[in-house]
């Protein structure tokens, strides 16, 4: 089976700043994969790399077998994209939002209407449909976002952040859509999240990112172990938590390296736009 | 890092899912060679109507600077007959100049759009569909046609309202429309260009201030260029605000004009404005 994304070597520098350093990864082909990291650690930037938003050189980064430099329009013909920013247009309905989507991924004028509706109706948005997304709560956007990036059947659906800001009921939500049309469709999903509790519930497997490169990779439950068998836990000890595994691995001192200026802003201002 | 837990599962994504999705599992076939253009300038022009067609509020406060621009200066100046004008009264002459002032006035907000969008995510949302960033930019700079277009229409109607003397047949109107979106076109793509290379909105907005004025004033929307000092005339011919307004005083007041050096200018400038802005769209990417 091809993977659905292939890092070799993958790096990427802002002037001095090496963002990515180095980075290996596989990501198989219908799983959900949790990229995990401190503010800066690198996944927003190698998450670029993959949807060909940043260019790298041929033999980086391959999507489904397409090389991310040399087949730019295959690889971005098999993607779905939600970025962490709330990028729906509020001037425009739903319905409108998405088929603005569908239009820029051909589908033809006969089906675009019933493709709209089943990618509303698949996040459960058909009743708010032709109301103004300026109207939507903030998980009603995150759904309509995931709409957006369902009308063209992707496969590889990739989510930045998708739900940084919202209320425990609303990221459920958010998470039960991903969940429910991942196993309807068969889709693999890259998904970066601050949350531990998620990417422990959600995620068939994360990478935990660090300076630039994969730190440590597994289930969680690998990951949860290994750590407590460096710590020289009994059988009987409940096992660490992935948050425990996430500061083993980015160690301390984050809150004076994690993240720029810009970073931050962003995050503030995404999660100031959905609460 | 883990905030508040995830809360109970509910219903929703079962009843969703419940409905079908069988497109969804299917890819769209690719749109191949020409007709990827214009399909993508339909798309982005579509949702230009269909902002302005939920809010109007931008067209009604667009219209009032032209309506003064009109009302007074127009009409004082026809008073003051201090202008050279062929003939025609001074408020006829002032119409069309002010309707390509306001289509680039439009036209230059679309840097400051783009940087918005790129603030917001909706551009690397859009760079990540299969469209070329030339199909891209082309898309929204005839998008800033299709508004621009929109709103000559409300300065053709206040014109009317005061009395100019327009024409109303339907193929020089057309004309007039062509000659709007090119430059739109045109003025929208420098502002994207612009915002390629300063790529941030304040100082953005300090080079839109900067450039518009000056165009406006070294372009024969307010006199004719006979009457500009040397080095003005020399600056005029390279603006396109020039040849737009030429050719919308033609077709709308039938005064001697160059429909095809015109229209040729502008076409040439609207093509090199969305090469421009093209290579430079990675930028604001990064």
């Amino acid at each position: 089976m091809t993977d659905a994304i292939a890092c070799t070597g993958l790096a990427y520098a802002f002037g001095d700043t090496r963002a990515v350093d180095g980075l290996d990864l596989t990501v198989r082909e219908g799983e959900v994969f949790g990229l995990l990291g401190p503010n800066g650690a690198g996944k927003t930037t190698a998450i670029r790399c993959v949807t060909t938003l940043l260019p790298v050189p041929p033999g980086m980064v391959a999507v489904l077998g397409h090389d991310a430099a040399r087949d730019r329009m295959a690889v971005r013909r098999l993607l779905g994209y939600v970025p962490q920013q709330l990028s729906a247009d509020q001037g425009l309905t739903g319905r409108e939002n998405v088929s603005l989507f569908a239009r820029v991924f051909d589908v033809p004028r006969r089906e675009r209407a019933a493709r709209v509706a089943q990618a509303l109706a698949a996040v459960d948005l058909t009743d708010a449909a032709d109301r103004l997304a300026g109207t939507y709560s903030g998980g009603m956007v995150r759904r309509l976002e995931l709409a957006q990036a369902l009308v063209s059947a992707p496969r590889l659906l990739i989510l930045d952040e998708p739900t940084i800001g919202l209320d425990p009921i609303a990221r459920t939500g958010v998470w039960e859509h991903i969940t429910a049309v991942r196993e309807a469709t068969g889709m693999t999903v890259l998904v970066t999240t601050h949350y531990m509790d998620e990417a422990d519930q959600y995620c068939d497997r994360v990478g935990l990112m660090h300076r630039g490169r994969i730190r440590a990779l597994g289930t969680p439950v690998e990951l949860r172990q290994g750590l407590g068998e460096r710590r020289g836990a009994s059988a009987t000890d409940p096992l660490p938590s992935l948050e425990d595994v996430f500061r083993d691995v980015a160690g301390s001192g984050l809150d004076d390296t994690s993240g720029d200026f810009r970073d931050v802003r962003s995050t503030r201002r995404t999660a100031q736009r959905v609460g | 890092m883990s905030e508040a837990p995830a809360a109970p599962p509910s219903a929703s994504a079962d009843r969703a899912h419940a409905q079908g999705i069988d497109l969804l599992l299917r890819p769209p076939e690719p749109r191949a060679g020409w007709r990827l253009l214009p399909a993508r300038v339909g798309a982005l022009c579509a949702v230009e109507l269909q902002k302005l067609r939920h809010d109007r509020t931008e067209l009604y406060t667009r219209a009032v600077q032209p309506a003064l621009w009109l009302l007074i200066f127009g009409q004082t100046f026809t008073r003051i007959r201090a202008i050279p004008t062929g003939g025609i009264p001074y408020i006829d002459y002032l119409a069309p100049g002010i309707i390509a002032q306001s289509a680039m006035f439009i036209a230059i907000f679309y840097g400051i759009q783009i940087i918005w969008e790129r603030d917001a995510g909706v551009l690397n949302k859009l760079l990540v569909t299969p469209t070329p960033r030339s199909a891209l930019i082309t898309g929204k700079a005839f998008a800033a046609g299709v508004k621009s277009v929109v709103q000559a229409v409300v300065v053709i109607v206040i014109a009317a309202v005061l009395g100019v003397a327009l024409t109303w047949n339907p193929l020089r109107l057309i004309g007039v429309a062509v000659i709007v979106v090119l430059g739109s076109a045109f003025f929208s793509c420098l502002s994207m260009t612009i915002a390629g290379i300063v790529l941030s909105r304040d100082r953005l907005m300090g080079f839109g201030q900067a450039i518009t004025m000056p165009l406006f004033f070294a372009s024969n929307a307010l006199y004719p260029v006979a009457i500009m000092p040397g080095w003005l005339q020399a600056v005029s011919r390279f603006n396109p605000l020039t040849y737009e307004v030429d050719a919308l005083r033609g077709l709308l007041l039938g005064t001697p004009a160059h429909l095809a050096l015109d229209y040729g200018v502008l076409l040439v400038a609207a093509a090199l404005g969305i090469a421009a802005a093209s290579s430079l769209l990675g930028r604001l990417a990064r």
